[in-house]
């Protein structure tokens, strides 16, 4: 076990951020338009026929989309243990809300049409929508907190203490910019679920998806640059002060820290930066006109520019911070201080270099087997292999 | 027992976890199950197998997406629930549950969808192509979570980092290949497959019962016969093979699921049935096999098995050491980098007892200022309450013999008396279905509370794993999964038992043509049959 000293701790941690930016924009680019077809479901389709429709195109895919959320908490385990304590025990009722969508999803997607009872039915769209619809929210929620910073604090022992009763890990969460934040994280997976709907489905459930996409692709738009313009003005960034190391143990309290006036001050030390906020931007104006125009592939391939832009400007404006306190800045969690050790983080990259290529060129080939339109015929007529 | 926050949390994750255990086994091996039927179907061509594939592929999906569903909840628990243990142990025990994701559950999840949605989209043979990567994805899940979880129950391959207060890895492959786990796996999954093994044999032995679908029936139960009673051997086998590797790293476990109380010279006895009582130290009315125990734990006639009451002796001793690592960390830690060497030399020297101080941390804050009083309480909670784990052993072992009879007897007369069952045996398999379930849930019983009072074995006791949550926090979530779980469980049921009722409803016409074709040929009507062919 000494091959791991050929890469350099701090490398081995650079990466792994970028890792573990890979997997929230997997699960949002696949699992992201699951759960907008979730949240679109009861307005795009009103007869059942046309909810089987909206459900069948991502009936098959909607398992394998899933494991990038499911492979996003083991990485973030496995290569972040401290933010995974942290974020999971902290934000506790917010996390079970997720799990319990999470639970439901799966469960509505296969029992749904296993019996022809109207009201059986019409409950699971509505499960559908909610848990489409609520985690999509809550994922933006949670990144409007961790932008302004979670109240935490570390022990001695580095026992992870939330402040607060424990009603705020839930109600607290909900402040004016968070909202925002999840607005946006909404509207972008609508806009996203609406660019899969127009490119897998065809007729009235294509046509509404088209309009409320493109409504819901011009508020992710006006959401990201109002929250850009408040993270300009009206909330404080965060630094590590002196020198320090970065490629020393995960420590979180071996740190200094120390907030500054505004996290965009990353883009004046980091000019290229500007890049992501671009291509979110440009991407969601683009996919509003693919929408309008009803543009099918090429909409879905710049919706998928838009949620690769915004969420990598978050990870990138917060950079080398992962998830820093509020109310105790020392114990702020960063990309020096709270990895994994250095070999179990080379283990776990020569595990994703192996298997990382294979996912996607199985996931690419099940989505040719799959390609085309689901039709009515498609669903009525083969009513025992479809949902 | 007083009840606060750890207790509360421990029942939470009890129950979360059995209750998805409820759906993993039937996964492992149903998947396997449909892979080797319809392997027959490509290789013979006989739409019968096909149907078989699909009807057995429904309940499959029906119990499989409730796995799945399930499973998110154990990943989410560590993290709300035991955020120190996740601090704690992340770095080894993280490792694999991401490798699961990479290398196993993507691979089930993926082609899950096309098992279901592609019969028409692909050719026979890609087709059982997926059908095997789903089996093979779902098993190669169950050993990386086994991995992780052998690591708890016999930690190799990492140390105790003084700069970041956890454990790290060392050694990769000692966590891979530690051998608690890897006979777990196979005795797991082996569980697995006897679990669908049973349930196929039960659920057509009601069909026998009825009358109906009788040559899908017959055909299911001898693919099941002969892939449960191969299995049934596993179990047991792999089960003892646990045993075994038990006697190394985790005595006091085997001490209580024994209810050996004291050291026996070797070759120790068996206790077949008895009454343990905790506070005497005894077990009632025992009824003793000589020889038995000792072969099964040390597979020697000469090597002693330690008893419960020296254990706790030994408990003590490595407790005082602890103590002393837990002093030498307190001054590494204020020091940092500048630590003075002949602290760090004691700090390695004890530093294998470490978690041993932490089982005072029950008792007071700072185990250095630990009294004599304290440090006997602390070597008596290793102990784990013993008459359930002798009692859940048991009824697991006296099932698991159970399932080698009756899979012997269905591959019996499934082999050798032209799938002719009597009507006893159809009553008996159906009533046979829960019993697996339960033998699953005792050896998860038997595994997980037999650790306690550690989450890692030796290294971090339970009491100081859990996340600092308010008891309400914790008892919304468990109410909420109290009430999620039986109103999920109320509805798989009853789809579950809808869609027995209705039984192969896929490939209806294409297969009963055949099954008179086949008939025919049975009776010798050869010209019929090319007439029947004909008319197609």
């Amino acid at each position: 076990m000494i091959l791991h000293e050929l890469m350099s701790y701090e490398l081995l941690r650079v990466i792994w951020w970028g890792l573990l930016g890979v997997l929230l924009i997997g699960f949002a680019l696949t699992d992201g338009f699951d759960m907008g077809v979730g949240a679109l479901l009861p307005f795009v389709a009103r007869t059942d026929v046309e909810r089987r429709i909206a459900i069948n195109t991502v009936g098959p895919v909607w398992e394998g989309n899933q494991v990038w959320f499911i492979l996003g908490g083991g990485a973030i385990f496995a290569a972040w243990p401290p933010l995974y304590a942290v974020s999971f025990s902290g934000f506790y009722l917010a996390m079970f809300v997720i799990l319990a969508a999470f639970i439901v999803r799966p469960v509505a997607f296969k029992y749904r049409s296993k019996r022809d009872d109207p009201r059986w039915r019409s409950s699971w769209d509505w499960a559908l929508f909610a848990s489409g619809a609520v985690p999509a929210l809550l994922f933006g929620v949670a990144v409007g907190n961790v932008i302004q910073g979670v109240p935490f604090h570390f022990t001695d022992d580095l026992h992870t203490i939330y402040e607060g009763a424990w009603y705020m890990k839930f109600i607290g969460l909900l402040d004016p910019f968070s909202l925002l934040a999840g607005l946006v994280s909404l509207a972008m997976l609508v806009m996203h679920g609406a660019a899969w709907l127009t490119l897998k489905a065809e007729g009235p459930v294509q046509i509404r998806a088209r309009a409320i996409g493109s409504v819901a692709a011009l508020v992710a738009v006006a959401g990201y640059a109002l929250a850009g313009v408040w993270l300009a003005f009206g909330i404080e960034g965060f630094r590590i002060m002196g020198d320090y190391a970065t490629g020393g143990p995960s420590n979180p309290l071996h740190f200094e820290v120390e907030r500054t006036a505004s996290w965009l001050t990353a883009y004046s030390d980091r000019p290229w930066i500007m890049v992501a906020p671009v291509m979110g931007i440009l991407g969601g104006l683009l996919t509003f006109l693919g929408l309008r125009a009803g543009r099918e592939v090429s909409t879905l391939l710049v919706s998928k520019m838009a949620i690769l832009g915004v969420i990598s400007s978050v990870g990138l404006t917060m950079f080398p911070f992962i998830m820093p306190s509020s109310s105790d800045p020392q114990s702020s969690l960063t990309v020096w201080n709270s990895s994994s050790s250095h070999l179990t983080l080379f283990v776990m990259l020569i595990c994703t270099a192996i298997f990382m290529p294979l996912i996607l060129i199985y996931t690419a080939w099940v989505y040719k087997v799959l390609w085309g339109k689901v039709t009515e015929a498609d669903v009525t007529g083969n009513s025992h292999s479809v949902y | 027992m007083e009840f606060g926050i750890v207790e509360l949390s421990r029942l939470q994750f009890a129950m979360t976890a059995m209750y998805h255990f409820l759906f993993v086994p039937l996964t492992l091996g149903l998947s396997i199950i449909l892979a080797i039927m319809e392997t027959v179907y490509v290789m013979t061509n006989r739409p019968i197998w096909r149907q078989m594939v699909k009807f057995w592929g429904t309940l499959f999906g029906i119990n499989f997406v409730l796995g799945v569903a399930t499973g998110i909840t154990m990943e989410f628990q560590f993290g709300m629930n035991w955020s120190y243990y996740s601090h704690y142990v992340g770095d080894i025990f993280g490792a694999p549950l991401a490798i699961e994701g990479l290398m196993a559950f993507f691979l089930e999840a993926t082609f899950v969808g096309l098992f279901f949605f592609g019969w028409d989209k692909l050719s026979k043979q890609a087709h059982l192509a997926v059908t095997w990567l789903v089996a093979i994805g779902s098993n190669f899940s169950a050993l990386w979570i086994l991995i992780a979880n052998g690591w708890m129950q016999n930690p190799v391959g990492a140390e105790f980092n003084p700069q970041t207060m956890r454990m790290e890895m060392t050694n990769f492959f000692e966590v891979l290949f530690n051998e608690v786990a890897q006979a777990k796996f196979v005795h797991t999954v082996s569980a697995g497959y006897v679990t669908a093994s049973v349930f196929v044999i039960g659920v057509s032995a009601w069909y026998l019962l009825k009358g109906r679908h009788i040559e899908l029936s017959r055909r299911s139960i001898t693919v099941a016969a002969a892939f449960g009673l191969a299995s049934a051997f596993s179990v047991v086998l792999l089960g003892d093979e646990s045993g075994y590797s038990a006697t190394h790293s985790q005595k006091m476990k085997l001490a209580a699921m024994e209810g050996m109380w004291h050291t026996e010279t070797a070759p120790a006895s068996f206790t077949l049935i008895g009454l343990p009582d905790q506070e005497a130290r005894e077990t009632k009315y025992a009824l003793h096999i000589p020889v038995v125990m000792g072969l099964i734990g040390t597979r020697s006639l000469t090597t002693d098995i330690p008893g419960i009451t020296e254990l706790v002796a030994s408990a003590e001793d490595r407790i005082r050491s602890g103590i002393i690592a837990y002093d030498a960390l307190m001054h590494i830690r204020e020091a940092r980098d500048a630590a003075d060497p002949a602290v760090m030399a004691t700090f390695e020297e004890h530093s294998a007892d470490l978690g041993f101080a932490f089982l005072l941390r029950k008792y007071i804050d700072d185990p250095r200022l630990a009294t004599e009083e304290q440090i006997v309480a602390a070597s008596n909670d290793t102990v784990p309450t013993v008459w359930p784990l002798f009692w859940a052993f048991r009824i697991m072992v006296a099932l698991g013999f159970g399932f080698i009879g009756t899979m012997a007897y269905f591959f019996w007369r499934a082999s050798f008396r032209q799938m002719h069952f009597p009507r006893w045996s159809l009553r008996l398999a159906v009533v046979m279905i829960p019993a697996p379930w339960i033998a699953a849930e005792m050896g998860w019983f038997v595994a997980e509370f037999g650790r306690q009072p550690w989450t890692v074995d030796g290294i971090l006791p339970t009491a100081m794993s859990v996340s600092a949550l308010s008891m309400t926090e914790v008892a919304i979530t468990l109410a909420g999964f109290v009430l999620f779980y039986t109103v999920l469980f109320v509805i798989e049921m009853g789809l579950m038992l809808k869609y027995i009722r209705k039984g192969p409803f896929q490939d209806v016409e294409e297969t009963e043509a055949w099954v008179k074709r086949h008939q025919n040929r049975l009776a010798g009507r050869q010209d019929a049959d090319a007439i029947a062919v004909a008319a197609e």
